[in-house]
């Protein structure tokens, strides 16, 4: 890529001699049109996540202050105010619509650090692995890449097919072939939901830490290693001491951003499971998608957002904070 | 490590080979089930499974045009991530160009308020937004519900933060001399962006397309929403052969199969371009 660059420049170079009268006026009137010009390059996209995400998320605090219910939806300005009502529904945990939210933020959580866990291990160990080059390895990498290529559903709705009951390949290999259950398991409902749906995130999720960690250790300079080595550090040693510390901030970034996708994940659960999904793997995005538009009550699903939202912009925050200074004090 | 003066030892290579290939039979597992079922008669894949067919056939690739208007939903998908795409690059390549080579007031609360926008869950926007399309219909007539530029308009946003995140990188890795060369020139700024600082970001740019193009091509929830009979696309529309009474799996699977292979190929033929570009511009 440098070399494109460079010889560009080069071709561009030549043709140098602009007049040099010409330049002083149009420097000045250019400088005018260029304070402008940063805002007018922008404004489309300034424009676009106006219209798509924030008005869109003010509108959704307005309304979880609303009571917006079916009755309302053609006009929704008409709704009447209902105060904190729709934030006292969500979290009061003695009532079965806050006792549900909570179970499915608890499950949320518990399926997000173990999907975020297992995706960020195999990708950093899978990249390092094919940091050497050896035979195949630019195949083997193409056909890591492919769940991530994959649209979900046509990934996801292989998945399905796997995990049915009857004529499934996950229940033929356990119980018919390895013997290893009684009888043949449900996979999708009831609480096996939970592992079959962490299986299929991970197995879609791993392959972007890949792609990330992959990027990452090409910025590693060679001759750490070759230092490291003539010092007699084994490869295990060079891994610990070199390759991974060199990663931490790639994996700042990529942590946060497997948590965040993997909380919000809409797409896996939905599609797996269809509209309502088990109570054993009811994450928090289909759950208020359920409460939305399966009850139609806009108002307190829109309260459970930006609960949501909260929730996230803290651990964020957090994170930020407490991993920035980790990383301040331990380059000291 | 590879040239290394120290030879590996046999823990690693081993340890390697094992995860190596573990890791390779996990994710073909899906691929060849979607692969194999595909090609399956019905009698297959509505009994116990087989890992092989006992006859292979090519009827489910013919009947899955006429089992659901799988061609209409092809043709809306293609569209709909098509335009998304060439908008969302076009947009993305106007907005880095300015954070890359410009410093004015508001930069960094651009910046940081559109990367931001990548972690709201979209749940949050999307009932909002639902109605924000309705009442803008019944307001001005234009209809973003239910039609392909609502749909466009709203995937290309959600792939705009991170091509432009991914081509503000790019773009800073070109040195300014050549735009500069190019303004003294007589380019105007659109010029030197337009003739110097895209033919050399190009890699960047394919790599943020092929981004843009999966983002659309792939998603479901807003999909599910904001389409109708006419306008849907095929992660909808993929539903259809599974409500009917009898689940056409073979079908399914021929179909997912065919819906898959457009994006995995390009996918796959301009990857490394992805790899450069996260090198070069995500990762530093």
């Amino acid at each position: 890529m440098t070399t494109t660059v460079s010889t560009e420049a080069g071709g561009r170079t030549v043709r140098k001699d602009a007049p040099g009268a010409a330049r002083g006026s149009r420097r000045r009137t250019g400088r005018l049109r260029r304070a402008g010009l940063p805002y007018f390059l922008l404004l489309p996209a300034l424009i676009l996540e106006l219209l798509v995400h924030l008005v869109p998320m003010v509108i959704g605090i307005v309304m979880s202050f609303k009571e917006l219910t079916q009755f309302f939806i053609r006009d929704w300005s008409t709704a009447p105010w209902s105060g904190l009502d729709n934030y006292t529904v969500s979290v009061d945990f003695d009532a079965p619509v806050g006792e549900a939210l909570l179970h499915s933020f608890l499950v949320t959580v518990a399926f997000t650090l173990l999907s975020v866990g297992l995706c960020w291990l195999i990708g950093t160990a899978a990249a390092i692995c094919m940091q050497d080059t050896f035979r195949g390895r630019g195949l083997l990498r193409a056909l890591f890449l492919v769940p991530y290529a994959l649209p979900v559903y046509a990934a996801v709705i292989t998945w399905v097919f796997m995990f049915q009951h009857d004529n499934g390949l996950v229940n033929h290999v356990l119980h018919d072939q390895l013997h290893l259950t009684d009888k043949p398991s449900f996979w999708l409902i009831g609480d096996n939901s939970f592992y079959a749906l962490l299986t299929v995130s991970v197995w879609k999720g791993w392959p972007f830490a890949f792609l990330i960690v992959m990027a990452g250790l090409q910025n590693i300079p060679r001759e750490l290693y070759e230092a490291a080595a003539l010092d007699g550090a084994g490869v295990w040693k060079q891994i610990r001491h070199i390759t991974l510390p060199s990663l931490s901030a790639v994996n700042q970034v990529l942590v946060l951003v497997l948590f965040l996708w993997t909380f919000n994940d809409f797409n896996t659960p939905y599609v797996l499971f269809g509209r309502t999904a088990p109570e054993a793997a009811d994450l928090i995005s289909v759950h208020i998608y359920q409460a939305s538009f399966v009850t139609w009550n806009f108002g307190t699903g829109s309260a459970m957002s930006v609960l949501l939202l909260l929730f996230l912009l803290l651990v964020t925050g957090v994170y930020l904070a407490v991993t920035s200074r980790g990383r301040r004090t331990s380059r000291v | 490590m590879s040239d290394s003066p120290m030879a590996q030892p046999s823990s690693f290579v081993w340890t390697r080979r094992v995860f190596l290939t573990l890791l390779t039979g996990f994710v073909l597992l899906p691929v060849y089930v979607m692969i194999s079922s595909s090609l399956k008669p019905l009698a297959d894949v509505s009994g116990k499974f087989r890992w092989l067919p006992s006859g292979l056939t090519i009827r489910p690739y013919i009947d899955i045009w006429s089992t659901v208007p799988l061609a209409k939903y092809f043709g809306n998908s293609l569209i709909v991530a098509g335009a998304a795409t060439v908008c969302s690059v076009v947009i993305a390549v106007f907005s880095a160009y300015a954070v890359s080579r410009y410093e004015f007031r508001g930069k960094r609360v651009f910046t940081v308020t559109v990367l931001s926008t990548q972690m709201f869950p979209g749940i949050l926007f999307l009932l909002p937004l639902f109605l924000l399309y309705v009442n803008i219909g019944n307001a001005t007539g234009i209809a973003l519900f239910g039609s392909r530029g609502g749909l466009i308009l709203t995937y290309l946003t959600f792939s705009l933060p991170f091509s432009i995140w991914m081509l503000i990188g790019y773009f800073d890795s070109v040195p300014r001399e050549l735009d500069e060369a190019a303004l003294v020139d007589g380019c105007g700024p659109l010029g030197a962006l337009f003739r110097v600082v895209v033919p050399a970001a190009i890699p960047g740019i394919v790599a943020v397309a092929v981004y843009a193009f999966m983002t659309a091509w792939g998603e479901v929830l807003f999909a599910s929403v904001m389409t109708n009979d006419a306008t849907r696309t095929l992660a909808v529309g993929l539903q259809g052969y599974s409500t009917l009474n009898d689940v056409y799996w073979n079908q399914i699977m021929a179909a997912s199969l065919v819906v898959s292979v457009p994006v995995v190929a390009g996918f796959l033929l301009l990857q490394r371009y992805l790899v450069a570009g996260l090198t070069a511009g995500a990762v530093k």
